[in-house]
């Protein structure tokens, strides 16, 4: 069992923190105009981390993760993305692959 | 795309709470977590780290190194944001990932209004689903039997499948920050690796790689200083 007063403390920490790391960037920056170069980097943060983000959450720490209905599901919902489906019906289609192999499967 | 993303982390929320509760947290304690951190993977770490007696320095140690990657997201919002230096601190505080995606317009400029949008509604869904999982506290592989383990990971791909939708250069940092992050999640912890992998997008630093939204708004920009 978690010592309640280390709990407290850990969740006031992870907030505090969080907090700082998402002021910092906007606080800092403020209206500043920045080079085009700087806002090219900018410009490519959003796919950069998307990939990453995507990578992370299917591999997990080490790759210990994977998981193959996952994998499945997830290219399900990018096929029927680019049949020019919309977002939420390519998610419902991913989901139900994924649920009904792990049925099929166990 | 908010009620979506709503959707998804009520889901998870509420895996979140149940295991909160089976790891002795009490009822108020992952509440709490969830309405001051809104972070579900920095709370699953804290939580994971903390049942693994870790103590409190090792747990807030993971926590934190998985929100890192709010640093290269508020940089990106930034410049869309509005007010003093305080008040953007705080505007900046609705940078979750699903709102920091669904506010991408593209070539590093945001919508600030859906930014806030997308987190006002995924806010008291994600303290709802936690409050409820601590009540109901469900089998922990409901979420999996249902397949919506795959929900997060899907609305991150469709996403970067419009990202990458007629820009070269997101292609080619896209494919550069995942094998970064592919190669770097053997060796470090999760966030670390998707801060390593941001790095990716120093390829922007190459001329012909600027996105053409980029060098229409430094062209817009330009004049508007002028």
């Amino acid at each position: 069992m978690v010592n309640q007063a280390h709990l407290w403390w850990a969740i006031i920490c992870v907030a505090l923190i969080s907090f700082a790391f998402k002021a910092v960037g906007p606080a800092v920056l403020a209206d500043r105009q920045l080079p085009a170069a700087a806002r090219g980097v900018i410009a490519l943060l959003a796919p950069v981390l998307l990939a990453g983000l995507l990578v992370v959450d299917m591999g997990g720490p080490r790759w210990t993760a994977l998981n193959g209905p996952l994998l499945i599901g997830l290219a399900t919902v990018a096929a029927v993305r680019l049949s020019r489906a919309p977002m939420l019906l390519a998610i419902l289609a991913g989901t139900t692959v994924t649920a009904l192999i792990r049925l099929v499967w166990g | 795309m908010g009620t979506g993303l709503a959707a998804a982390g009520f889901v998870l929320a509420v895996t979140f709470g149940a295991f909160a509760r089976t790891e002795g947290w009490g009822v108020l304690a992952p509440i709490v977590c969830s309405l001051v951190v809104f972070s579900g993977s920095a709370q699953f770490a804290l939580a994971t780290a903390l049942a693994g007696g870790g103590g409190v320095p090792t747990a807030v140690a993971a926590a934190a190194l998985i929100n890192g990657r709010f640093l290269p997201m508020g940089v990106a919002v930034a410049k869309d944001l509005r007010g003093g230096r305080i008040r953007r601190a705080l505007e900046g505080q609705a940078v979750v990932d699903g709102s920091w995606v669904a506010a991408h317009l593209g070539g590093g400029r945001f919508d600030r209004y859906k930014l806030f949008g997308a987190t006002v509604v995924q806010w008291p869904a994600w303290v709802a689903g936690t409050a409820l999982g601590v009540v109901v506290a469900p089998p922990e592989n409901l979420v999996e039997s249902l397949g919506l383990d795959l929900v997060f990971p899907a609305f991150f791909l469709l996403l970067l499948l419009d990202e990458l939708r007629g820009s070269r250069a997101a292609r080619g940092a896209a494919a550069l920050g995942a094998c970064l992050a592919a190669a770097l999640v053997v060796w470090v912890p999760v966030g670390l690796a998707l801060l390593g992998a941001s790095a990716a997008a120093l390829l922007g630093l190459r001329k012909g790689l600027i996105p053409r939204d980029t060098r229409r708004d430094t062209k817009r920009d330009t004049k508007e200083a002028s």
